[in-house]
């Protein structure tokens, strides 16, 4: 079925803040098989001149989808068991690091069809709770025969 | 922050070379909770099959992981990537057997930006096929 192009331009609410926690940096980088100290000890972090561990570039993929609850409206058309991941993009003012608290708002930009699939592609902006802005996240996911 | 890689010792066209990672099913148990993507095309042959797939495959996130990692090894300080994208062009299937997978990244720089900023483009191949296109990271260089 083919996605609802009125969803184009709809944003989410801001989520509930995320904390970032070493302990939780040090999991992902772990499960991507990651030993860089910069992950996992706050000394060789900070050595490097960071307040903290950092996370690795991708590691805000575990917060930001808030864009969910606009992807599961059923008014969306959505059909999660055809779903892939198209594309995914992290732009970054810093580094994410332990202690953050961050806030995701996540806005539908585009809803397109190529060839029998439909793409949508969800943007994030990810700032502290003080509003400072860390990332901006670009994901498009494809629903393979939407379009037919 | 501060990438071990001095811009002004970097030329455009300038390779890195390919590094190995291989990644069987307990990495992908482990990406699953450490993400949150449990869906089971990742760690469930018999469901990967009922919906089309040859077997279990690795979630996209951990491909992009893994040329993450490409990356931020090379420039020394993870903190150093500002800007990395890609598209993800074919699947990583992961048997389960002691071998798995193993995705294999390269990379060129393609391009010298101002404020000591580099492009590179990754490549990543799995079983003869690209994996990623499109591929690109801006890393500040020192």
């Amino acid at each position: 079925m083919a996605l609802n192009r009125d969803f184009v331009g709809r944003a989410s609410a801001p989520s509930t803040p995320y904390e970032v926690s070493r302990v939780k940096i040090k999991e992902f980088a772990t499960a991507i098989g990651d030993n860089n100290p910069i992950y996992h000890d706050r000394e060789a972090a900070r050595a490097a001149g960071h307040p903290d561990v950092i996370a690795p570039p991708t590691f805000p993929i575990v917060f930001s989808l808030s864009g969910g609850a606009i992807l599961a409206d059923p008014e969306l058309g959505l059909n999660f068991a055809m779903v892939v991941h198209g594309e995914q993009r992290f732009e970054y003012r810093r580094p994410v690091h332990a202690g953050d608290e961050l806030v995701s708002v996540s806005t539908v930009t585009d809803i397109r069809s190529v060839g029998r699939n439909e793409f949508i592609t969800v943007r994030s902006d990810v700032t502290t709770v003080g509003g400072e802005l860390v990332c901006t996240t670009y994901n498009t996911i494809v629903e393979r025969g939407g379009a037919g | 922050m501060a990438a071990t890689v001095k811009y002004d010792e970097v030329e455009a066209g300038q390779e890195i070379p390919a590094v190995d990672y291989p990644v069987r099913r307990a990495n992908l148990v482990m990406y699953a909770g450490a993400s949150g993507d449990f869906n089971p095309i990742h760690w469930n042959e018999r469901f990967a099959k009922t919906v089309g797939l040859p077997d279990v495959i690795a979630h996209g996130m951990f491909t992009m992981a893994q040329a993450g990692r490409f990356v931020t090894d090379w420039a020394g300080d993870p903190g150093a990537v500002v800007d990395y994208g890609v598209r993800f062009s074919s699947m990583v299937v992961v048997p389960d057997d002691d071998n798995g997978a193993v995705i294999t990244v390269s990379g060129v720089v393609e391009e010298k930006l101002e404020d000591k900023r580099v492009v590179v483009a990754l490549t990543a191949r799995c079983d003869g096929s690209r994996v990623l296109s499109k591929a690109r990271a801006v890393v500040q260089l020192s």
